[in-house]
């Protein structure tokens, strides 16, 4: 590159030594004085205490024995504490013990073996530093003709070059092959099923009644006291077969009660609640985590991941933090036995927002 | 265990506080049942009058600037009128109130009276209204199932309180307490009265015996150290990955200077 | 048999090791290894050994993974727990997680085992992360050695995907809402979100399928790759040979340190003892994912202070800083950019991260190799590029346990978060010019000392009755650390061979400008002489003392 080169009086070449030619190549935009310092070369050899002081060789030499005694002594206890550790059961205080004692021995086995193998090196091993001298890792000049020789034969030989049609279809049949293996992935998930339609519906339906997490036992509305929270699911969840979790992703709910005169209601919601109990599911919008943190005061619910707020007095209209939609309501009613039940499923998908969703 | 066999063996006492609700509902206790939720009155101790004129003059001299002389409750403080003994006992015994000052919520004090002066103050306001009782012994004393306490509490409490119990934190500078040091008693009534922003979990929503088995849970983990050794506060990965940087790579960065430093 | 043999037809007395080594040696021609690399030097300094201790870490969860893998079953089949834990007995959970369970309570050592497997891991991550920034301080990985700084960021990515998979396979309630967390921000990515998550789960969240997919990844295909990519990555150091700090008699032609055999081989052996020795220390001390607070998954309950493990924190952290309000309806379709920004700026981050080396080489054209280390100091603007990305991830980082901050610092969850906005954004430029002017100052700090010495601390009197402070010279070992370092010059605007300034160049120039702009440049002898000729007078006792 032209612009690199750097032609004032004051600069010479990058490297002057014979040594440094082999490393030859563009400086860039690097400045090399002419009269820069020297290296003057390595520095008088110094010797240490156990070179000079033969008290202090063998007390060095006494002190990396001992570590590894004192490694073999870990080792003998962490056996022994294997043994003399049992983890009874149904306590939880000998889990403790045997975990602490066996760590302990096998620690100690280990930190003997490592303090005393460094400290034999630093202090006994003999001091003198190696020097090694590096070669540019292109390989020499010859080499590198060499190999641009073997491929340009290689090249000529096999007409990769020439033979331009066959070559566009070996690549043609290159980038193919491996499609059929992405094909297989779809496997991965159930054939019969859709992602759309699975996310757009939940267990909830007209007359489910509302039921306690986790015993399942049906709620009624005279038990929603004023500044109360239930953990609902659905009433029959618990006697799935199949798909408990899958379902009770979506379906869970927190039940509130509160002041009516406290609650905001849209005209087209205004029969959604009962009573001031209202229905939202559990479900963030943002990424899915339950929003269950409810404050009976300030009738906000925070979600405990990534801390969005929701407003429960205006239809659980995000206040705070990353999450946009506000939590989808379960319209509520009562039936004849008092009990609270859903006047239909959710009206819109639960939790995260997808693609798909509209 | 079948866990089937132990859900139904569980139906019986809420059925049975199910019931309970109903017959208040239709014979007019439906006030009671919407303000406070608990109805557990029939455990309370006999409570001479004497008792409660002590309580009247305490709260009178300590409580009244606040929640007015009838504790009918004035701009700086809620009415008191059938929250209950529970409450009383939860905010006063564990040092909540008397408050120092205004803030995100009441915070835990050491207590500012005795504990006869609290129950006298618990059973006057009691006086004032129906309100949850102070439980009794056998619901508080940790002799419940505490994998079914465990299970209703990761439901229910974890949210805040964290899965051990360490606490968490809430909306503008409020936050969840650690469970680590409260007693039995003082969880029971704040399950019951629902103080500061906590919700109200009443009998029907958790049993007194589902209340009792949480409370046996959180005694088993207050009792049992962590098998793994220190908890480093229970506060989970945070506290884990601060504790590697630090402490773990902190010592391996020495160990590294002295392997690498010239032997003298 | 065969040293009867070789002992039989050699006459004179041959010790079995001789003949043994013989016998190998003749099967495996070991002694071309070692003989050329026994003595290879390997320069010591204490940073250099930060990725030993990536390396020993993932022996540890190598060795203590495999253990785990004979009593872990990943299957999320319901059985009711009937183990050892009583807060836990009867209650309905995965496989995965009784099996863990049992691990932890009902086989001898095996607590102690998944504790050093899990703080292995962590420390895994953890030296990845210091051992990268060293390399980026000192310059490790220009020229030859930039593809090798792709294969150590790719042990980067692999090592937190080996995390996050392992941290995901106990099936218990955090790992559970982490990989909740997850599938919400897969669905949030366009046009494939929706099937990605279908795919990856097998259905619906959370199916029955991802704790055996994501165990199949943890222990076969990670790992491999893992293992293979350690395997190239330390070779190519054994290829490149490592770097060194200047100093005197180090060139970039040697490499100058202690031998491999004996006193590397000893110093590194005992080392990887004792990285093992401090797992082990940790994991029998301080409990790691006690599962049995968690308890199993269920999408209900959650715990308050859900986190990931530390190395996933500033993803996490990410999604957290997000205002309210960043998603859209748009053609009928979700835009969920309250998931994509966060994905989007940290893929700009990790792509600036890996493409670093090729930006910095194609600023200063430097066709060279570099094998001396650069102190940080004297490359100020990298360093100071360094420092803001340090800043950016750490605000993140932190981001990740705002609850936490609220709670232990007495402040709003909400000021705290706020706060943090602002640090992710404003941090990076703040922390960026404060290490460039601390860099420069250091480096001028550098230029004073090589030409006026050190102070010595001595006030002496002049015969004039002056006060001066007497200056220690340096000797030549100690002034050539401080000025064997090459500076930059921004690069000069000039027209290509077809008189055209090219887009490409205009651009290069520029950032050329920003980066060496402000250039200190070492002293050179000149420079010296001028300044001894100048203070002779004041220096003319201190210069023969």
């Amino acid at each position: 590159m032209a612009q690199d080169d750097h032609s004032g009086v004051d600069l010479v070449a990058a490297d002057s030594s014979h040594a440094e030619q082999e490393f030859a190549g563009s400086t860039g935009t690097a400045v090399i004085p002419h009269d820069a310092f020297e290296n003057p070369g390595f520095e008088p050899h110094r010797l240490r205490v156990t070179d000079e002081d033969p008290k202090r060789e063998k007390r060095a030499q006494r002190t990396v024995y001992t570590l590894f005694y004192l490694s073999v002594l870990g080792s003998v206890w962490a056996i022994a504490a294997y043994m003399l550790f049992p983890m009874e059961s149904n306590d939880v205080g000998a889990v403790r013990l045997n975990n602490m004692f066996v760590g302990i021995g096998v620690t100690l086995a280990l930190l003997g073996l490592g303090f005393g193998a460094v400290h034999w090196g630093k202090s006994l091993m003999t001091s003198a530093e190696s020097i090694d001298i590096r070669h540019p890792i292109g390989g020499a000049p010859a080499t590198q003709q060499g190999a641009v020789e073997v491929m340009r034969q290689a090249d000529e030989e096999s007409g990769f070059s020439r033979r331009t049609v066959i070559r566009n279809s070996l690549i043609g049949a290159l980038l193919a092959f491996p499609l059929p293996a992405v094909v297989l992935f779809r496997g991965l998930g159930p054939q019969d099923q859709l992602p759309v339609e699975l996310l757009s519906h939940t267990m909830w339906k007209q007359g489910t009644r509302l039921a306690l997490d986790p015993s399942g036992v049906p709620i009624r509305a005279s038990d929603v006291t004023i500044g109360s929270a239930f953990h609902v699911i659905p009433e029959g969840l618990n006697d799935l077969e199949h798909g408990k979790l899958e379902e009770k992703a979506k379906a869970a709910v927190l039940l509130m009660r509160l002041d009516p005169a406290d609650l905001t209601e849209s005209p087209e919601r205004a029969d959604w609640s009962y009573q001031g109990i209202v229905a939202y599911s559990k479900i963030c919008t943002h990424v899915g985590c339950p929003v269950a943190l409810y404050e009976q005061h300030t009738h906000h619910l925070l979600c405990p991941c990534h801390q969005s707020q929701f407003d429960v007095t205006n239809h659980c209209e995000v206040i705070f933090g990353p999450a946009k939609r506000p939590l989808p309501q379960l319209p509520i009613a009562v039936d004849d036995e008092g009990y609270l039940i859903a006047q239909s499923d959710f009206t819109e998908p639960v939790g995260p927002s997808f693609w798909e969703r509209h | 265990m079948n866990r089937s066999k132990r859900r139904t063996g569980r139906r019986h006492p809420l059925a049975t506080a199910a019931l309970l609700a109903l017959g208040l509902v239709f014979t007019g206790g439906a006030y009671a049942a919407l303000s406070s939720g608990s109805v557990a009155q029939a455990e309370a101790e006999p409570t001479s009058q004497q008792t409660i004129e002590e309580g009247k003059k305490l709260f009178q001299a300590n409580c009244s600037t606040c929640h007015g002389l009838e504790a009918q409750g004035s701009d700086d403080g809620p009415s008191l009128i059938g929250v209950g003994a529970a409450s009383v006992d939860f905010q006063v015994g564990t040092g909540r109130m008397p408050m120092q000052m205004q803030g995100p919520q009441a915070q835990v004090k050491p207590p500012q009276f005795t504990d006869e002066q609290v129950k006298q103050l618990a059973y006057y306001v009691a006086s004032l209204g129906p309100g949850p009782d102070i439980p009794a012994d056998h619901l508080v004393n940790g002799g419940g199932d505490a994998a079914n306490g465990a299970e209703l509490f990761r439901i229910n409490c974890a949210m805040c309180h964290n899965v051990a119990g360490a606490g968490g934190a809430l909306t503008e500078g409020k936050f969840a307490p650690p469970l680590t040091d409260v007693s039995g008693v003082h969880i029971y009534e704040a399950m019951v009265t629902g103080p500061q922003n906590m919700p109200v979990f009443n009998d029907l929503n958790i049993s007194p015996e589902d209340k009792r088995d949480i409370i046996t849970y959180l005694k088993y983990v207050q009792d049992n150290r962590s098998p793994g050794g220190f908890e480093l506060g229970s506060l989970g990965p945070v506290a884990e990955g601060l504790f590697i940087w630090i402490f773990g790579l902190g010592a391996i960065v020495a160990i590294t200077v002295w392997i690498t430093a010239k032997s003298n | 048999m065969s040293t009867a043999t070789t002992r039989s037809t050699a006459p004179e007395k041959r010790s079995f090791t001789a003949a043994a080594s013989e016998y190998v040696n003749d099967r495996t021609g070991i002694a071309v290894a070692i003989k050329g690399l026994g003595r290879k030097a390997f320069p010591d300094h204490w940073s250099f050994l930060l990725g030993e201790v990536a390396l020993f870490s993932f022996i540890v969860v190598l060795v203590s993974g495999t253990f785990l893998t004979f009593f872990f079953q990943a299957s999320m089949a319901e059985v009711h727990y009937d183990g050892s834990y009583v807060p836990l007995k009867g209650v309905e959970m995965s496989v995965a997680m009784a099996s863990t369970l049992d691990i932890s309570f009902d086989i001898r050592g095996g607590l102690f085992v998944r504790q050093m497997h899990h703080w292995a891991a962590l420390l895994f991550v953890a030296a990845i992360g210091l051992h990268m920034l060293r390399v980026f301080f000192t310059g490790a990985f220009r020229k030859p050695r930039e593809i090798n700084w792709v294969f150590g960021f790719l042990l980067f990515i692999l090592a937190m995907a080996e995390g996050f998979t392992g941290y995901s396979l106990p099936d218990d309630l955090l790992s559970g809402n982490g990989l909740r967390i997850i599938d919400g921000m897969v669905k949030g990515i366009p046009l494939i979100g929706t099937w990605t998550s279908f795919l990856l789960f097998g259905g619906e969240f959370p199916g029955t399928a991802i704790v055996g997919r994501l165990y199949t990844l943890h222990i076969l295909l990670l790992p491999a790759l893992v293992v293979a990519l350690i395997a190239v990555h330390v070779g190519y150091v054994f290829i490149h040979k490592h770097t060194q700090f200047a100093g005197p008699g180090r060139q970039p032609t040697n490499s100058v340190g202690p031998p491999v055999l004996p006193i590397y081989a000893a110093k590194a052996g005992g080392f990887m003892f004792i990285i093992w020795g401090v797992i082990a220390l940790i994991a029998s001390l301080f409990t790691i994912n006690p599962i049995w607070n968690y308890g199993p998954y269920d999408p209900s309950p959650v715990s308050a202070g859900t986190q990931p493990d530390w190395y996933i924190g500033f993803a996490d952290g990410a999604l957290r800083l997000i205002p309210p309000g960043w998603e859209f309806v748009w053609l009928e379709r979700t835009w969920s950019f309250n998931i994509l920004v966060p994905l989007i700026a940290i893929g700009i981050f990790l792509v600036l991260v890996v493409s670093y080396p090729f930006i910095e080489a194609w600023i200063k054209g430097d066709r060279r190799e570099h094998h001396i280390a650069d102190r940080p100091r004297n490359a100020p603007t990298r360093t100071a590029i360094g420092a803001a990305g340090v800043t950016f991830y750490a605000g993140l980082w932190a981001a990740a346990s705002s609850d936490l901050l609220a709670t232990h610092f007495s402040l709003t969850m909400e000021g705290v978060i706020n706060a943090l906005q602002a640090t992710v954004i404003l941090g990076p430029i703040i922390a960026y010019f404060i290490t460039k002017r601390v860099c420069i100052a250091l480096q001028k700090k550098d230029r004073e000392i090589v030409l006026h010495g050190y102070e010595s601390g001595r006030i002496v009197k002049l015969p004039g009755g002056e006060f001066i402070e007497v200056h220690q010279p340096l000797d030549e070992y100690d002034r050539w650390r401080l000025v064997s370092f090459e500076s930059y010059e921004p690069l000069m605007l000039r027209p290509n061979a077809r008189g055209k300034i090219t887009a490409g160049q205009r651009l290069r120039a520029s950032l050329s400008r920003w980066f060496f702009e402000d250039r200190i440049a070492p002293v050179t002898r000149g420079e010296l002489e001028a300044a001894h000729s100048g203070h002779h007078a004041a220096e003319v006792d201190t210069t023969h003392s």
